[in-house]
């Protein structure tokens, strides 16, 4: 065992944080779908790994990682607005579990697609040149991709934290989680709403699969793993707390990254521990009770 | 019960015989042309079961082992075949699961009536296809690496074994780089046969050599992120970094190894250095990544047979150069169907008696079994990853070394625990 110094401490840290930014995006588009429309979006890791694939064809067809950046997850939340809208719809107001089937086949759909499309075998990513190389933080080198991959999280955590708190449509989503009843007698189109959300779910997702891409490979299966690893925040958080999708992703990073040096066969092991602890100690999830916006 | 379901059963297959017999007099009757092909149909076309993961975390590997598997075939069937047999390929997904892949033996052998399995493509498939082929006296030749194949207590003599081993591959690897990169060594292993037979193999070779092992980090099959790893493996400041994984597992941390720029401060090897990772994972990826192969194309230059085979999947495969695993694949098979050819004749004893004594060079100059556990004693290439000066996408590996095929480098047969057939 090497000697466990403050600076390897700090750095593991960090690694979790950065491994946390992914866990915490990817849970954000999972708990905003769950917290208005209590749709469980089992396709979610599919959608991260439509977002890693168009991604890098965005990238390649472009050559800018910044156009990429704003074209992939309009792509993938388009395809979200038009599965809400032909494909989810027509089940509202028939049980949680007719969703829940409906996007698990949808996931097999959407990856036998990639399949058709780009190979089995995935596609080379690259970090954008920009990005590249290590930095110094202090207390060693770390890579400038997983840095940028923490403060783009920051970014988009602040924009949709102003979004839901400070504009119209962020009031009506958060009085649409509370009582939809009410939102629809005060003359609001609530499917619209749901619409939007759903869509926005899913950009996010997008979004995530475009920004883990550079940092692995891309291929069909890479929402396997994503999925359940998102869940496991999502529940450790509370079901529909964006808030609580923050903390638990950055938590669940960090407790795999901490176990990850002290024992790595257990890493894989560690999150799912934490979730059934809290689980038993607060079934409801850390922020589970507060509603939307904890 | 069994009894009255039994003749229930065997009615209809009566009837369908009694019928196919009718038919089959009267097309003797109608002419002499269909007495060759009812004489076809009798014994039927020589049938290969191929199982392996098509699917999965090795998948890219797997379609290549069966692009090189088919040309192997059709070359045999464009040669008349054996005694106007064809051969026809069965090829099955395993799901890298050895589960999946002892269902699908079993399938191969009892219900498609495979004459032979080739295949696989993993440590541990492998060894449940083998158990499967083994208990039913089935001829299988392994297109993957593994160390306990041979050994005695899995061994049977209708295993074969055309892939290198990990303590053959780690062994050679592991003399050509200690000297040259240093002592203090850091493992990231999967954690699963393949892995620990691969630090194994390095362990014992670097023991001449006074290697000291700082770490061996494991990590389970599927991995997709490795960056909580590295922090740790860079404040162990060791010479070499050995990843000991494959596949997806292996691009993924060339990937991430080379991001948090461990490849400044330590020399990082891969054991078995894959033609398909480097393709999927770039250039940047695994620059200066140094490894071990059974085979790469870039030999042509130098061996005969490797130019022949080349051109030949070129010309199938809209000029695209064959893989380590995938001339395998191609190793695989002909060998089996050479061995049928001499034999005269598809039983697994037959064709064994064949093999055993046979030396043969397909594509990377001479091979041969060695008797007491029927692994194919061969070179092992050490390579390493550019990314400059490349003539084309194909072009990936500098050939820094080639380890001449010798029995000395396996584990003896004593050490297996083969006592009879030495």
């Amino acid at each position: 065992m090497a000697e466990i110094t403050l600076q390897l401490l700090m750095l593991q840290l960090l690694t979790g944080l950065a491994l946390g930014a992914v866990y915490a995006l990817l849970a954000i588009g999972l708990s905003l779908i769950f917290g208005m429309l209590t749709v469980v979006n089992f396709a979610h890791g599919a959608f991260f790994m439509v977002g890693a694939f168009l991604g890098v064809y965005f990238l390649t067809v472009t050559g800018s990682f910044w156009f990429s950046l704003v074209l992939t997850p309009t792509a993938v939340g388009a395809i979200g607005l038009l599965c809400e809208r032909f494909l989810v719809r027509p089940l509202y107001g028939r049980g949680i579990d007719y969703p829940l089937l409906l996007t698990f086949g949808l996931s097999y759909v959407m990856v036998e697609a990639m399949r058709v499309i780009f190979g089995i075998d995935g596609v080379p990513t690259s970090t954008p040149s920009e990005l590249r190389g290590v930095v110094n933080v202090g207390f060693g080198m770390f890579p400038l991709y997983r840095l940028f991959l923490i403060a783009a999280t920051a970014v988009i955590v602040l924009a949709l934290w102003l979004f839901i708190e400070k504009t119209r449509y962020g009031l009506i989503i958060r009085a649409g989680s509370r009582d939809n009843e009410i939102v629809r007698v005060l003359g609001i189109d609530i499917s619209k709403i749901w619409l939007l959300v759903f869509g926005l779910g899913t950009a996010i997702a997008g979004l995530s699969g475009l920004l883990a891409a550079p940092t692995r490979a891309v291929n069909p299966e890479m929402g396997i793993p994503v999925l359940a690893e998102s869940f496991v925040v999502t529940v450790v958080g509370g079901m529909g707390s964006l808030v609580g999708a923050v903390v638990a992703g950055l938590l669940v990073g960090v407790v795999f990254s901490m176990t990850s040096l002290f024992a790595p066969e257990y890493a894989e092991l560690s999150i799912f521990v934490l979730m059934a602890v809290v689980l038993l100690v607060r079934p409801q999830g850390l922020f589970g009770k507060a509603g939307l916006m904890g | 019960m069994t009894d009255s379901s039994n003749h229930k059963v065997a009615k209809p297959a009566n009837l369908r015989r009694r019928i196919l017999a009718g038919g089959a007099a009267g097309l003797t009757i109608a002419g002499a042309p269909f007495v060759s092909r009812m004489a076809f149909a009798q014994t039927g076309p020589i049938k290969i079961g191929f199982p392996t993961p098509l699917t999965g975390a090795f998948s890219a590997e797997a379609q290549d082992q069966v692009r090189a598997a088919e040309l192997a075939v059709k070359e045999f069937n464009a040669g008349g075949g054996f005694n106007g047999r064809k051969c026809e390929l069965l090829v099955r997904d395993d799901k890298l699961n050895p589960g999946e892949a002892a269902t699908r033996t079993l399938e191969l052998i009892e219900k498609d009536k495979v004459d032979l399995i080739v295949g696989s493509l993993s440590a541990a498939t492998q060894l449940s296809i083998n158990a499967v082929c083994k208990a039913r006296k089935v001829l299988f030749n392994s297109i993957s690496q593994s160390d306990a194949i041979n050994e005695a207590k899995d061994w049977s003599f209708y295993t074969f074994h055309e892939a290198l081993t990990p303590h053959v591959t780690a062994g050679a690897v592991a003399r050509y780089a200690f000297p040259k990169f240093g002592k203090k060594v850091v493992y990231l292993t999967a954690d699963y046969a393949y892995g620990h037979e691969m630090v194994r193999g390095f362990q014992r070779a670097g023991q001449a050599f006074g290697m000291q092992t700082l770490a061996d980090i494991r990590h389970p099959l599927g991995t997709s992120d490795f960056s909580s790893f590295l922090p740790r493996i860079q404040a162990l400041k060791p010479d070499v970094l050995v990843l000991c994984n494959f596949g997806r597992d292996l691009v993924n941390a060339a990937k991430q190894v080379t991001d948090f720029g461990l490849k400044q401060n330590m020399k990082v090897i891969a054991p078995v250095l894959l033609y398909t990772s480097r393709q999927a994972g770039g250039a940047d990826a695994f620059e200066g990544i140094l490894g071990g192969t059974s085979y790469y194309w870039g030999l042509e230059d130098r061996i005969p047979t490797a130019k022949i085979f080349n051109d030949k999947f070129r010309k199938a495969y809209a000029g695209a150069a064959p893989s380590d695993y995938g001339a395998l694949g191609y190793a695989g098979i002909r060998s089996v169907l050479q061995a049928i050819t001499e034999a005269r004749s598809t039983t697994a004893t037959a064709v064994a008696n064949v093999m055993r004594k046979m030396r043969y060079d397909f594509y990377k100059g001479s091979q041969s079994y060695r008797l007491c556990d029927h692994q194919s004693v061969q070179s092992v290439i050490i390579v390493e990853s550019k990314s400059k000066a490349m003539k084309d996408k194909y072009d990936v590996f500098n050939v820094l070394s080639i380890e001449a095929p010798d029995e000395n480098n396996l584990r003896t047969c004593d050490e297996l625990g083969h006592k009879v057939l030495s």
